[in-house]
């Protein structure tokens, strides 16, 4: 093909196993990430129009959503969760699909465990029945969030139809200043072109804040893409992505990674290829973030006021804010750094990696969480959990009077017992702010990892860039 | 899958925008190992107070809406998460179509699997729906798929763009799964010649 083509298009075309005109393309599905949530109805699916599944070695499964962060020796209480978690053992078992389990080293948040096992690779489409899939793109992979009946269809066929999406370049320009994460870069991107700005689209994320990014950076941007409405969010693969790569349990070895590497290096969008739409962002503009709504857009800088409601533009926006402030408990005009909070959540697919962790643990350290304070933290997967705890991180944490927790999403959706109270308030470092997300009447203030820890040790938020660290010869950790 | 040709129903108009996966059916909901028997849950926080009492306010509680089967409301419906729960709820509540501005992708998809229209129509046209559904108790429409058209009794006309695969796939009840297995042939091929092998 001579045409210049995207990421995108180039992961795409080469996934295309049947193409008829006017009709979706059907795609080639290269890993398949199941969870207990989203899965026994798919396998049951199977089951009654007696379909087999086409590619067990293609598909790895995790248990997250729903299982207790607390002593794992113990059966878990809530006989439907019990339920759900032995359906999926029962499933994985008589279809011979792996399953990092409960006592496994390796179970985790399925965002997190695939990277870390070097299953999610450049080129790869992947799918998962959970729309932060969108993670795994950060790999320069095309992954995306499905229903359960299309759970159903990839444990089928090993394929999707889907109709193209258009392409959206996301061109953050400049470097990220002191004390602002790749949290607050997406936050400001969510609140820029709102909820809804790159519905049927894929985001490429580009420029030159992207490549100074860590792995792990670069997976929380692509994680929230959902949160802009995107199907997807990418980022060509280089030295940082094999780098990370290299090694790991499912990555390519020996002649096969050599391969792999120059074949991940031609997946870079093309100069001069054609994106459908463009935003460019000046990074060096970027403050800390914090969210003051009821939908990931609705946020501020820490330097900004609580908005008021008349000051949107549309009619239904300004309900739309009315509606979250009520819900919220709170009033337009107030500081963002004068609300105060009842709990810290520091987790989540979005930030629960081991640098989020080390960076949260450096504001931490030496200090003491606020009396009025509530504050907990859950690794995103047991390896995460078990290099934090060789580090001493958890010791930082506790010490703090943070509680430490096994690994699972736990409090970003709160299925398991990890919820917040009504009217309670939260500092969360999660992904979704809405009505109820982590537990009835509870109220979700999104914020990245060092915002949520300087917030825990205060009770109310407070700008990052102006904290004091007892580590002083750490303190420049707040960047990475 | 059950088609979906042509749908009279009652209206009940949910002035909200972007209504979010988690409030269409929240998480304490999502244990379940059923497709079946979600309906009962369906908004469930705005539907029911903390003691589990229907909430009076809420408008699917109005006595006047009660069988409606057509859900209107405003733009980006169905944001959030992936779970088809939200649609199985929707669908198991009785509504077969949704009106909206705009809806997230995962969501639009996701109705299609179950046999349910999410109807996009221009912001205009939503708000004057809104405005003849307060204004008319009972207030009606009839969504015919297969012409791409939506009228009330008191003349109102629009039509809608729909994708014509996912027409066609809705007005004949297909099942996607069958659809792809009839290139079995060619995904064998694929995975022997194209598929990765890391
Ligand atoms: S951590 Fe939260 S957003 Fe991520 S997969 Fe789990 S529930 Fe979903």
């Amino acid at each position: 093909m001579s045409t210049k083509r995207t990421l995108f298009d180039k992961i795409w075309d080469s996934h295309i196993v049947h193409q008829e005109s006017g009709k979706p393309s059907l795609l080639y599905i290269d890993l398949h990430l199941i969870h207990e949530v989203t899965s026994p109805q798919a396998f049951e699916g199977l089951r009654l129009a007696g379909r087999s599944i086409r590619r067990p070695d293609l598909t790895v499964a995790t248990v997250d959503h729903n299982i207790p962060t607390t002593d794992r020796s113990l059966p878990i209480a809530d006989p439907i969760s019990r339920q759900q978690i032995e359906t999926l053992r029962e499933n994985c078992q008589n279809h011979k699909i792996t399953l990092y389990d409960l006592d496994s080293r390796n179970q985790g948040i399925v965002h997190v465990i695939g990277p870390e096992l070097g299953l999610t690779l450049p080129g790869k489409t992947i799918v998962c029945g959970d729309s932060h899939t969108s993670t795994h793109g950060a790999f320069g992979a095309l992954a995306f969030g499905i229903g359960t009946s299309e759970v159903e269809h990839v444990m089928a066929t090993q394929c999707l139809p889907q109709s193209k999406p258009k392409t959206m370049e996301v061109h953050f320009k400049g470097k990220l200043p002191y004390g602002v994460t790749a949290k607050d870069v997406v936050l400001h991107l969510i609140n820029q072109i709102g909820t809804a700005g790159a519905t049927g689209y894929v985001i490429e994320y580009t420029g030159e804040a992207i490549r100074q990014m860590s792995m792990e950076e670069r997976m929380t941007i692509c994680n929230m893409s959902i949160e802009a409405g995107a199907r997807a969010g990418m980022i060509a693969p280089d030295e940082t992505t094999f780098s990370y790569l290299l090694g790991r349990k499912h990555s390519p070895k020996d002649k096969e990674w050599e391969t792999a590497v120059a074949a991940w290096k031609e997946l870079a969008t093309d100069d001069d290829a054609i994106y459908d739409t463009r935003v460019e962002i000046d990074v060096t503009e970027i403050a800390p973030q914090v969210t003051w709504g009821t939908s990931p857009g609705m946020g501020a800088d820490i330097t900004q006021l609580v908005p008021n409601p008349a000051s949107f533009e549309t009619s239904t926006e300004q309900k739309a804010a009315e509606l979250a402030l009520q819900y919220m408990g709170l009033t337009a005009g107030t500081p963002m750094a004068e609300i105060a909070i009842d709990r810290v959540f520091i987790g989540s697919c979005t930030n629960s990696r081991i640098e989020d962790l080390r960076a949260a643990a450096e504001v931490v350290a030496g200090y003491q969480v606020a009396a009025t304070v509530q504050a907990m933290v859950v690794p995103g997967s047991q390896q995460v959990k078990e290099q934090a705890e060789t580090e001493g991180l958890h010791q930082i944490f506790l010490d703090a009077g943070f509680e430490w927790r096994e690994a699972g999403c736990s409090m970003c959706l709160g299925m398991n017992p990890d919820i917040i109270q009504p009217g309670e308030r939260c500092a969360s470092t999660s992904n979704r702010n809405f009505e109820g997300r982590q537990g009835r009447g509870g109220r979700t203030h999104l914020v990245s990892p060092v915002m949520a820890a300087a917030a825990a040790i205060e009770g109310h938020f407070v700008d990052i860039r102006n904290w004091k660290f007892n580590r002083k010869e750490k303190a420049d950790g707040v960047t990475s | 899958m059950e088609s979906l040709r042509k749908h009279i129903g009652k209206v009940v108009p949910l002035d909200r925008a972007h209504i979010d996966t988690d409030a269409i059916i929240p998480k304490q909901f999502l244990k379940r190992i059923e497709r079946s028997g979600f309906g009962q849950f369906l908004f469930y926080e705005w539907r029911f107070d903390e003691a589990g009492q229907p909430n009076p306010d809420f408008v699917l509680n109005y006595p006047i809406y009660q069988g409606a089967s057509i859900l209107l409301a405003r733009e980006n419906f169905g944001c959030g998460s992936s779970r088809e729960h939200a649609p199985w709820s929707l669908a198991d509540y009785g509504f077969r179509v949704v009106i909206a501005p705009s809806f997230a992708d995962i969501f639009y998809n996701n109705c299609f699997q179950n046999g349910m229209l999410p109807l996009v129509l221009p912001e205009k046209q939503v708000q004057e729906l809104f405005e003849r559904a307060k204004e008319h108790e009972s207030y009606q429409l009839t969504v015919d798929v297969e012409n791409l058209v939506v009228t009330d009794n008191f003349g109102l006309k629009y039509t809608f763009e729909l994708d014509p695969y996912r027409q066609h796939c809705l007005v004949n009840g297909l099942d996607f799964i069958g659809l792809t297995l009839q290139h079995e042939d060619k995904i064998t091929q694929y995975e022997k010649t194209k598929q990765l092998q890391y």
